[in-house]
């Protein structure tokens, strides 16, 4: 192999040898046999350059998670190189790429960035290191032993001479690839576990950044899409002709998501959708409104249902129960709402093609263009700009599938942008979700069983299950310690189409188990603390982070300025969270304000303590966005909500302090990304009720809600 | 009808061809290609296409071209990048997705460039029309007050 080969093709082939080796724990590399002789590439991970420019290879989209940093850290901190040595490139959508140790898709998504190449990155920067080390020392004939690697250099101790891991490329990447480096002692981590500032934000800070939206392509037209008014209306008749009328207007087809226009411009496509009169069927259910579908919900209650766990005998304890406790919550559809609206750019032509998306997906994408296009998925070219947010709404691919369906008709590059009313009302929505929960109380305060009925819409059903995972997501593997537990789903059958939102299932479970065990606690007697912690005693880490976040919050002590402080705390994505909210009531107008939310994570071994810390903030703030002002709304077979004046996102004025304490954890690692988000609405909502005595069990918690919530207390 | 208009923008003129009533917003990002102003709701509901016209925060998305020729326009990418409120960003680490973070940015220079010590309220007042689902409304606030310091002491 010489310098001039083609990098693509010299990855490809890398990563075949790796996909075709994958060993048990997903990690096994092979030293090249012919290396390029100007840089260092012992894995597809990373490539070290002769001007000591290290450039990771990063597997996921960066959506504001700092994901590109974080995977970055690791690479760097094994092969112990000074971060400004360090980049980082998109990598392609080839399976070298996909995830280890599954190598089953390019995906983003599940608080599962670090987790899933937390060891794969270390093995390759620490197997890296030691080609390095090993190279010095052959160049001055000395022992391994008597080197040493320290900031992107090999030191030699005793003489003092040095090089450069630059100067040593050509001979590193001659020798094997160790398949069992020693990986560093925490001890000795310089970059892991320090607030590392971000890559990518100058670039978000001086408006360089390429997002999706962002892309231009020579010759590139616009397309925008007429889509159906009322959920499963299809297209009965439109005007070809008063579209192609409108100056700068050029293609007019019909793809899956309705009848697209292209045009030179934006403006002309959005005039000729305008002009194209669309009529449409009536859809699937014509007079679905927010009404029909709230009384859905709350009827399904009393549905029998399919049961998703079922533990010891919930029904005859909650019977001879000491003393019982039932409630109901109710909480809405959502939509993501990401900031950027859902946008793609898609060129086919006869022998490739490229897409161009802010995809948490990219092999969905690739497959998706596969199958449109006929071609190979060598000739699909996924190219991944930042995300102006992801939250699980850019995991799918219907966005891409119309941008590429239109490119393919027309022969021409194609930029299709959705408006924020096509964001919010061709969402694929969080499910609502109506709960009710029973359970028994001994005489000491124990909880001895829970009975738990969730009704929601299903999206996510595997193949040969009963039941749909997420919509019981949390409930069948309970936190705390109940002998008896009963859980059952009753599907909502509906046409309003449900995807992943983050922390998707817990987004509601986590406010329904944690509002009620604030219930069953001041049922018991007890304090909420206290309460949830004699239910934890055999698990360490939520008992943890729950005894770390009261300490911190000032638990039981004199409030300032606040009224009532909540308590929540649950396990998601392998972390556990817990977090103290403290709030004031205006009893008035039912108003609240949240002063403060104090909240402890531990996610094991973390990379980056500044983006938990973000990230943590973020999911608080997102989780308090819905629980007070978020709700979807229906009218006439269709999605009413438009935009953000009637869906309304929390804006500055109700923004409030965030305090975020990290575990120092060698525990199993997990997710960041989501596990914020849970504990945070419950937490308020039990802290307005130590406020006020109103226990609010709908969502959103608007000040109608609360006032209707003081009547009945 | 197209018409031709010259635009100041970040102080260099630029002549194009365009409808009259194709807002500003879209000639700034899809005909110049200055694509740090960005497009979020179209109704200025959601500030993300931020930009000074004459010092003054407006949002692009309302503004149709005839209404700003011979005003100064000054997109995030003619704000220094040694400006105080850019600075305080990098060093509080703002951003996340970042996509709102232009117009954020914007909103802000015009706050501490015309008040160099606002309170909390007039932080609110000045941010509230910008959103961010990320959520980084607490650090936003730590950099326009650390971007104040700076002008003040400067």
């Amino acid at each position: 192999m010489n310098s001039t080969i083609d990098r693509r093709e010299f990855l490809t082939r890398t990563g075949l040898t790796l996909a075709v080796a994958a060993t048990a724990s997903g990690f096994k590399v092979f030293a090249m046999a012919e290396a390029d002789t100007d840089q260092f590439q012992p894995t597809s991970w990373y490539t070290l350059t002769a001007n000591n420019r290290l450039t990771v290879m990063v597997n996921k989209s960066e959506m504001g998670q700092g994901t590109h940093t974080a995977l970055a850290m690791i690479v760097a901190e094994e092969l112990d190189v000074k971060w400004d040595q360090v980049g980082v490139e998109q990598a392609p959508t080839r399976k070298e790429y996909y995830t280890p140790p599954r190598f089953t898709s390019m995906t983003t998504g599940g608080s599962g960035g670090v987790r899933s190449m937390y060891e794969p990155l270390r093995l390759a920067g620490a197997a890296g290191r030691e080609m390095l080390l090993q190279a010095g020392a052959e160049r001055w004939s000395v022992p391994v032993s008597e080197c040493q690697t320290s900031e992107g250099q090999v030191l030699h101790r005793s003489s003092g001479r040095s090089f450069t891991y630059g100067e040593l490329v050509e001979e590193a990447s001659q020798l094997p690839v160790p398949e069992n480096p020693r990986l560093k002692d925490k001890s000795e981590f310089k970059i892991m576990r320090t607030p590392i500032a971000r890559l990518d934000i100058p670039a978000k800070v001086n408006g360089q950044a390429k997002f999706g939206i962002d892309t231009f392509v020579p010759g590139m037209l616009y397309g925008a899409i007429a889509r159906p008014p009322a959920l499963g209306a299809e297209v009965v008749s439109y005007s070809e002709e008063a579209a192609k009328a409108v100056a700068g207007v050029r293609h007019v087809v019909q793809v899956d998501a309705g009848v697209a226009v292209c045009a030179e411009t934006l403006d002309a496509a959005w005039k000729g959708r305008e002009a194209l009169g669309v009529n449409w069927s009536q859809g699937d259910f014509p007079s679905q409104s927010t009404e029909t579908v709230d009384r859905d919900l709350v009827a399904s209650l009393e549905k029998e249902g399919v049961t998703a766990h079922d533990e010891g005998d919930a029904l005859s304890a909650i019977e001879q129960a000491h003393q019982q406790v039932q409630a109901e919550y109710h909480l809405p559809y959502l939509s993501h709402a990401p900031m950027e609206p859902l946008n793609c750019t898609a060129h086919v032509q006869a022998d490739r093609c490229d897409v161009w998306v802010s995809t948490q997906g990219q092999s969905r994408v690739l497959d998706a263009a596969v199958s449109i296009t006929g071609l190979e998925a060598e000739q699909i070219h996924v190219h991944t700009p930042y995300l102006g947010c992801g939250l699980g709404r850019r995991a799918r691919t219907d966005f891409a599938e119309e941008a590429i369906q239109i490119s393919k008709a027309t022969g021409e590059p194609v930029k299709v942008i959705w408006t924020r009313e096509e964001d919010i009302q061709y969402d694929l929505y969080r499910p609502a979700n109506s709960t009710r929960i029973t359970a028994a109380l001994d005489p000491e305060g124990q909880v001895t069983a829970w009975s738990h009925k969730v009704v929601a819409a299903q999206f996510s059903m595997r193949p040969g299950s009963q039941f749909d995972g997420q919509a019981v997501s949390g409930l069948t593997r309970l936190q705390y310690k109940v002998p008896n537990v009963s859980v059952k789903w009753v599907e909502l059958k509906n046409s309003i189409p449900c995807t992943f939102w983050r922390s998707v299932g817990s987004s509601h479970n986590g406010f329904t188990v944690e509002s009620f065990m604030d219930e069953l606690a001041h049922a018991a007697g007890k304090d909420p603390l206290e309460f949830r912690l004699q239910h934890l005693k055999e698990n360490k880490r939520l008992h943890g982070v729950l005894e770390l976040v009261a300490e911190k919050a000032g638990w039981g002590k004199p409030l300032v300025g606040a009224e009532g402080r909540g308590i929540a705390g649950y396990y998601s994505y392998r972390s556990y969270v817990a977090q103290v909210a403290e709030v004031s009531v205006d009893r008035n107008t039912g108003k609240v304000k949240v002063h403060r939310v104090v909240c402890a994570v531990d996610c094991g071994p973390h990379v980056n303590p500044d983006t938990v810390h973000a990230q943590m903030m973020g999911a608080i703030t997102m989780g308090l966005s819905a629980a007070f002002k978020e709700k979807v709304h229906f009218a006439d077979g269709g999605v009413k909500s438009s935009n953000f004046f009637d869906y309304n996102l929390l804006r500055m004025s109700d923004s409030f302090d965030v305090e975020v304490h990290i575990v120092d954890s060698d525990e199993s690692q997990g997710g960041c990304g989501e596990p914020g988000l849970p504990p945070a609405a419950p937490a308020v909502a039990n802290a307005i009720f130590a406020a006020s005595g109103a226990r609010v069990r709908h969502l959103p918690m608007t000040p109608e809600t609360v006032l209707e919530a003081l009547r009945r207390s | 009808m197209k018409q031709t208009f010259t635009l100041q923008i970040n102080g260099a003129p630029h002549t194009l061809e365009a409808e009259e009533d194709v807002p500003l917003l879209w000639i700034i990002r899809e005909h110049l290609q200055l694509t740090g102003t960005k497009f979020g709701c179209g109704i200025s509901q959601c500030g993300a296409c931020t930009v000074h016209v004459d010092g003054r925060p407006m949002r692009s998305c309302q503004l149709t071209a005839s209404r700003v020729v011979g005003r100064e326009i000054t997109t995030i990418e003619g704000v220094a990048e040694d400006h105080p409120v850019k600075q305080a960003w990098i060093g509080v680490q703002v951003p996340q997705c970042g996509y709102c973070q232009s117009g954020q940015i914007m909103s802000a220079v015009a706050l501490v460039e015309n008040n160099s010590n606002p309170s909390d309220e007039e932080i609110i007042q000045a941010m509230e029309g910008n959103l961010c689902r990320c959520g980084t409304y607490m650090r936003i606030k730590q950099a326009i007050k650390q971007a104040a310091e700076e002008v003040r002491n400067s």
